[in-house]
């Protein structure tokens, strides 16, 4: 009996054991999370407001700032790049959940729960939709409510809407629809068209009803009269295994339910867009005073380091990939001229297709982060070496290929020996257009959470502030002329000095 | 030794050689000579396999030359181009000695051959470290030289190797070469419109018209006795000393003696 308890027992309390040690290793090790936002003021508050929530309930948590539209960001959930982020009830019913057609809070939770997500419940404020023009604009033209936009004396006002209001199934399409509007609305960025309509040159546009300058630009907001705009109460969207991975992080998130207020959320946005206070700051602030969490004051940023090294990443490992395909593509275009057409053709195209489409394109292909933006800035790199191979290479006196053959050199070391060395400037120059370019291309990587002096340009964007536009966009302009010298160094190491003796000469 | 059996050549309806059989004699230097677009250096390119014929057959020692043993043959023989054809990338001393690097020669045998040769073509020796483009028409020829006869090959085959040489340089050119020839006693080609080239160089002249060979021998063969008008006013046109209309010297100098 006894001799059989005991093996009984050192399984036993080897199994407790190891159960013990994976938690303490659990306990150990943080869970990594990534939370990201939309590309608006609001949503990366939100974003950092979560990203310094998770911090305090023991994550790791990284915040993916302003990835983009509500599609980017709700693919980048649904394919696990990103753990949760801040969205509208609105936005997932009406536009992203449509085909769904979900009635009630309930059918929301079980039609994100097939997809593997889970929400929280409001987190205590509304911000729906909202059309607006100015004050004294709308009290001349006596118009209140959306209905009157319809009357035939209106039909001259000049509507511009974002992009993706124009697009979205809770957007201008059903709102036209809905109160019989005849207007022909132009498109035009969110933050821009406030500008327009502070200059005179729209009338009518799109608002969120949290947004800080309807208050600031003193903006009437007109009433939905026939009820046209859901709700968009913000909730936060996660990942279903989170409550396993994470369960303090989820807990957390339920504690912020109902605590931001419209008051609250229109505060932190003023703040943000008026007062040029950082997302990260404002956030931590919000956290103190209202909830009186005890998180770590943000400190400045990444900082210029940070971004150049991420700036660099994404040239440099781009351009080495380029390089390694671009060059034999130059010179197989060389040998077999018929092969070149083609490849010269396709990589002309690839030239011609927009970033921002390629980027779009990636993100199911690779997800956010980095390595969308180096993909697309690896394609874009390849025609200038591909060319600058091909007409290097193109460029040698017959009669110096010519006496390569006659001296009974392979072919291999006829490339290697003389033909690559001769073409080895127009090569470089190549890789010299394509780095300066890239440089300048990679600002865009910031779109999907590559980083990057795009950061700073784009929150500027977002903001207005042109000091925090300079601040990427003086570095990236350094760092193109600094790669242009350095290209011009390099040049002195590799072309061979004979080379440069004849065209000093010429 | 170099042999061509009846091979022609066109470039699309353009009959560049017809049929023609020649046969390099060795350690004799045989000189073409006939006026522009005659087929003198598609014979040479022929030769070397830079152009296939379209008809015949080009034997080297013996052997159909194929794209399989063509790089093999080219290595024993050293062809010269006008202006050298250096390489610019390369310094002088990397032009001549870049076959003999490639095929694994170690340092020091490729630069004692280098000096060997340098003393050969009168090459002053501190030409050797500058780049083709800092050297004399003159040096960029004793260059490519050189490199023809850095393997020491057996047939030497010279496509107007002077044709860009002011007349003195190349006097002294023409009497080093001469020399060389005839010391190594190699097997020589020698392209060339210049008939008092032709007669300083060759133990034979092939004058060629059209494509084909129109007379061979020696140049005061061809001098006295033109074979038809076409070779009279060939030579007439070169306005040799002694000669005019086409008729031969009376006392049978050769021409070429004039001009040394």
């Amino acid at each position: 009996m006894k001799g059989s308890a005991s093996p009984l027992c050192v399984i036993a309390s080897l199994a407790l054991c190891s159960a013990l040690g994976a938690d303490w290793a659990q306990a150990q090790q943080p869970p990594k999370l990534r939370i990201g936002s939309k590309a608006s003021i609001e949503g990366t508050v939100l974003g950092e407001l979560l990203t310094q929530v998770a911090r305090q309930a023991g994550a790791d948590a990284e915040h993916e700032a302003a990835l983009g539209g509500t599609q980017i960001v709700f693919q980048a959930l649904t394919k696990g790049d990103i753990d949760a982020y801040p969205e509208y009830t609105g936005t997932l019913t009406a536009e992203i959940l449509q085909a769904d057609q979900l009635r009630s809070e309930d059918e929301l939770r079980a039609a994100l729960a097939r997809r593997g997500l889970a929400m929280s419940r409001s987190l205590g404020f509304n911000n729906p939709y909202v059309i607006g023009l100015k004050e004294d604009l709308a009290e001349r033209l006596q118009i209140r409510k959306i209905s009157d936009l319809a009357q035939p004396e209106h039909a001259r006002l000049r509507l511009a809407f974002s992009d993706e209001f124009m697009q979205r199934g809770d957007g201008w399409p059903g709102l036209k629809a809905t109160y019989g509007l005849e207007h022909q609305p132009k498109t035009m960025d969110h933050n821009l068209a406030y500008r327009g309509i502070e200059s005179g040159s729209i009338d009518v546009t799109d608002l969120y009803a949290t947004d800080a300058e309807v208050k600031y630009f003193n903006l009437r907001i007109l009433e939905d009269d026939r009820g046209y705009f859901p709700t968009y109460h913000c909730v936060i969207v996660y990942r279903a295994d989170l409550a396993a991975r994470a369960p303090r992080v989820v807990t957390a998130f339920q504690q912020l339910e109902g605590k931001i207020d419209d008051v609250a959320m229109r505060e932190m946005n003023t703040r943000s867009k008026l007062d040029h206070v950082r997302d990260a700051q404002i956030a931590a602030e919000f956290l103190q005073q209202r909830l009186g969490l005890d998180v770590p004051m943000p400190r400045n940023g990444g900082g210029l380091l940070a971004t150049t090294g991420e700036h660099l990443f994404l040239v440099v490992v781009s351009l080495c990939a380029a390089v390694a395909l671009a060059v034999p593509l130059g010179i197989w275009s060389y040998k077999w001229p018929k092969v070149g057409h083609g490849i010269m053709g396709v990589v002309g195209i690839i030239q011609t297709l927009p970033s921002m489409a390629v980027l779009v394109f990636m993100i199911p292909l690779l997800g956010i982060g980095p390595w969308p933006a180096i993909v697309a800035l690896f394609l874009y790199s390849l025609l200038p070496i591909v060319r600058g191979t091909l007409t290097g290479l193109k460029e040698i006196p017959g009669h110096l290929k010519e006496s390569a053959i006659v001296l009974g050199l392979s072919p291999r070391a006829r490339l290697w020996r003389v033909e690559l060395p001769m073409a080895s400037r127009s090569i470089l120059s190549g890789i010299k257009t394509a780095a300066v370019i890239n440089v300048g291309t990679a600002t865009i990587g910031a779109l999907i959470g590559a980083g990057g002096y795009g950061e700073p340009i784009l929150t500027g964007l977002r903001l207005a502030d042109v000091g925090l536009i300079l601040q990427g966009a003086v570095p990236a302009a350094a760092l193109a002329l600094l790669v242009q010298g350095g290209f011009d160094l390099v040049e002195r190491l590799v072309v061979p000095q004979g080379l440069r003796l004849s065209t000093g000469k010429a | 030794m170099l042999e061509l059996i009846n091979v022609a050549k066109s470039f699309g309806n353009l009959k560049v050689v017809q049929p023609t059989t020649l046969r390099l004699e060795p350690g004799r230097t045989t000189v073409l000579i006939g006026p522009s677009g005659c087929g003198k250096s598609t014979l040479l390119r022929l030769m070397i396999g830079l152009i296939e014929p379209d008809q015949g057959q080009v034997l080297f020692d013996g052997e159909p030359i194929t794209p399989q043993n063509v790089m093999l043959a080219r290595r024993k023989i050293g062809y010269v181009i006008q202006d050298g054809g250096l390489f610019p990338h390369l310094s002088a001393e990397g032009n001549v000695g870049l076959l003999a690097r490639h095929l694994g020669w170690d340092k020091r045998r490729v630069a004692a051959r280098i000096e060997e040769m340098a003393e050969l073509t009168r090459l002053p020796r501190e030409a050797l470290s500058r780049y083709p483009s800092q050297l004399s028409g003159g040096q960029r020829q004793r260059l490519g030289i050189m490199r023809a006869l850095m393997l020491d090959p057996e047939v030497i085959l010279l496509d107007e190797p002077m044709g860009a040489l002011d007349p003195l340089v190349r006097f002294d050119l023409q009497e080093d070469l001469r020399k060389i020839f005839k010391s190594l006693k190699k097997t020589v080609a020698m392209v060339t419109h210049d008939m008092g080239e032709a007669g300083f160089f060759g133990d034979r002249v092939i004058l060629l018209g059209s494509g084909r060979i129109v007379q061979e021998g020696t140049l005061d063969d061809l001098i006295r006795s033109p074979g038809d008008d076409f070779v009279k006013r060939f030579i007439s046109a070169q306005r040799l000393p002694g000669i005019s209309n086409g008729q031969p010297a009376g006392n049978g100098e050769p021409a070429a003696e004039a001009n040394r």
